[in-house]
């Protein structure tokens, strides 16, 4: 969590880039990780492979898939990252829904996260009331940030509640959508943001969701510290492999 | 102990909304209205018109006189299969479009895996004039083309969910994605009682009237409302939470479920959650479903599409849980025979999914005074092709 807050403390717009666990190949994770870290993003999701990703559109899920058929697992990622802290000193992310945490044990989960140096946790189907009641005081025993995500249909009183429940950034959904489906931001877009920017909230807001190049970057990071890539960059992969992470980095900013 | 829904949208430990924070509001929206909406005047005599000149209710409870002396017991059949569209799947599609309606939404959704749940939306949208879209698995699609057709005909737009396993947990899959996507305008028509609070429960009132008339029916017939067992087929399990609603808290009235075995419980291809299930979240709900020990969703078999979910409703994973529910798996093989045999005693050809229920005789023994309700859900027409191929008709 500490690497979290330290990453917002810099004086500018962060990157983050989300990439599914296992794809291309299943020994890709610490490849990608290191080469991200290499070419200077500040923040990395890892996604956690799921077969039934609800909140994900065509590309991650397919990703999923893919990285499902190379044989992830929340075993195989927790073995994969072992010792990662050894590499890689920027924020790590475990980002995938709730049902794999569940089954591997939400205590179970929170406290390899903690062995291995994981700062914080995305989990979009787990809700805010069954967080606080049930896993709030887990997390924070680990040091582990749990981001909550809003949208433009979220209202203020609950933006409020998510805020006080967060401890690391929020995550802002850009538009009514799943991943990947937008591009190009349109004045609705920019008002939302502005509107979230006036609230004056405690936690730092990340943009996500219809984030794909430079411009789309820069628009999302006008007002919020920072901008999440999940699909555009899972596409580069899907058609570059590992060696289109630097040129596909390098275009963002 | 009470087996309806608590405040929280739990059944003892199972239920709750595990939706992503894109499904709040729409959700949220849901929740605080179902129940304030249901109990409008103008809501309920809407309703219940349409289901007596439109569906066609109260359907009759028929004492299955040459089926009941076969099993040396006595056998009632709830006649759901007599429905408009041919299941009791019309009466929540009716139930919810009011809603949809009430809640100034003009754009309706629904997943299908077998095409029932798509027939009986894309019914009642025509019905009320509303734009329909219903996903269905692209592998579904090819094996329910008369379903696909019909879906058309009454003005539906059909898209194929090519994700995933390509089948009716994708369709869903699909059907929430586009809810995400159309957070305003948009209903979502869940077909079973599963999915996020107030899901359940809502599709649980909506086929409550089951159990309500079965209640006046068993009355005039045995002189009381209490059958010892009320047996239902349970895939989502819609036609059972409607068949048990009002008997749930009466232990007086034994509950029967009846799974679909498959090809049989440890042959791999099966879809008897309560036996191969483990508690875990699936669609927004917590229940029972069918997983790996990773958390992934597998895939279930059964030969009825309509059983052919990973999951159950939170209702039924309680009513397992709680041992409150007797639970019994059918294969392929023990639900065939016995659609076949109820056609040739009572002349009346069953849903294969309902076949599974009418499958429990051969191996348990009731009492010859025994009173027993069977929730006959769909008749057997979309169903032929199976049969045919299955007995070389």
């Amino acid at each position: 969590m500490k690497r979290i807050q330290k990453a917002l403390q810099q004086d500018k717009k962060l990157l983050s880039i989300y990439f599914t666990a296992g794809f291309p190949n299943l020994d890709d994770t610490i490849p990608v990780l290191k080469s991200l870290e290499e070419n200077g993003v500040d923040i990395v999701e890892i996604g956690l492979p799921f077969s039934d990703p609800l909140a994900d559109g065509p590309t991650i899920q397919a990703s999923s898939t893919e990285a499902l058929k190379n044989g992830m697992t929340t075993e195989i990622l927790f073995k994969q990252l072992e010792g990662i802290r050894d590499h890689i000193s920027i924020p790590l992310i475990i980002m995938g829904y709730f049902n794999p945490v569940l089954q591997y044990g939400v205590e179970a989960f929170c406290k390899k996260c903690a062995e291995i140096g994981i700062d914080g946790l995305i989990l979009p189907d787990l809700p805010l009331a069954e967080y606080n009641l049930h896993y709030r005081q887990l997390f924070e025993k680990h040091n582990l940030a749990n981001i909550f995500l809003i949208t433009p249909q979220t209202s203020e009183e609950r933006i409020r509640e998510i805020d006080e429940a967060s401890n690391g950034f929020i995550y802002m959904v850009s538009s009514a959508s799943t991943t990947g489906k937008t591009s190009g931001f349109a004045e609705e877009q920019i008002s939302y943001f502005n509107r979230i920017d006036e609230l004056q909230l405690n936690n730092p807001q990340i943009v996500g969701f219809g984030i794909n190049n430079a411009e789309t970057f820069s628009q999302a990071t006008l007002k919020a510290k920072g901008a999440i890539i999940g699909s555009a960059f899972i596409k580069t992969l899907t058609n570059d492999g590992l060696s289109g992470i630097t040129s596909f980095i390098k275009q963002l900013r | 102990m009470s087996y309806h829904v608590n405040e929280n949208g739990y059944y003892g430990e199972f239920g709750g909304a595990y939706i992503p924070e894109m499904l709040y509001p729409n959700v949220e929206e849901l929740r605080q209205q179902y129940l304030d909406v249901m109990q409008e005047t103008s809501f309920q005599e809407e309703f219940k018109q349409l289901l007596k000149e439109y569906v066609g209710r109260p359907t009759p409870l028929y004492y299955a006189k040459r089926f009941s002396s076969t099993y040396n017991t006595n056998i009632y059949l709830k006649r759901e299969d007599l429905c408009h569209t041919g299941a009791h799947k019309v009466n929540n599609t009716i139930g919810q479009i009011l809603m949809a309606k009430r809640l100034g939404k003009n754009r309706i959704i629904a997943e299908t895996g077998a095409g029932q749940h798509g027939v009986a939306t894309a019914t009642v949208c025509a019905l009320m004039g509303i734009e329909c879209v219903v996903y269905m698995g692209a592998i579904d699609m090819d094996r329910q083309a008369p379903n696909v057709a019909r879906m058309k005909m009454l003005g539906a737009t059909v898209i194929p969910a090519t994700s995933g396993s390509k089948t009716l947990k994708d369709a869903t899959n699909e059907a929430i994605r586009d809810w995400i996507n159309n957070p305003t305008d948009t209903h979502y028509i869940i077909g079973s009682v599963v999915g996020p609070h107030p899901y359940p429960d809502m599709v649980a009132r909506f086929q409550s009237l089951i159990s309500e008339e079965i209640k006046t029916q068993l009355l005039e017939k045995e002189g009381k409302e209490n059958p010892d067992y009320v047996v239902a087929c349970v895939g989502g399990g819609s036609n059972a939470a409607g068949a048990y609603y009002h008997y749930l808290d009466n232990p007086d009235v034994g509950i029967i479920a009846v799974e679909a075995a498959g090809k049989g419980i440890k042959s791999g291809e099966s879809a008897a959650t309560s036996v191969l299930g483990k508690p875990g979240i699936i669609h927004g709900s917590k229940t029972l479903l069918m997983q790996t020990t990773d958390g992934q969703i597998t895939e279930p078999y059964s030969i009825s599409a309509g059983l052919d979910y990973p999951g159950v409703g939170p209702m039924h994973a309680h009513l397992f849980a709680s041992g409150r529910g007797e639970f019994i798996s059918i294969t392929d093989t023990e639900a065939m025979e016995a659609g076949l045999e109820l056609s040739k005693l009572e002349g009346i050809i069953p849903a294969i999914e309902t076949s599974h229920a009418l499958a429990i005789f051969k191996n348990r023994q009731f009492k010859k005074d025994d009173v027993i309700v069977i929730n006959l859900s769909g008749r057997g027409d979309k169903d032929l092709n199976t049969y045919i191929d299955y007995f070389n008709l």
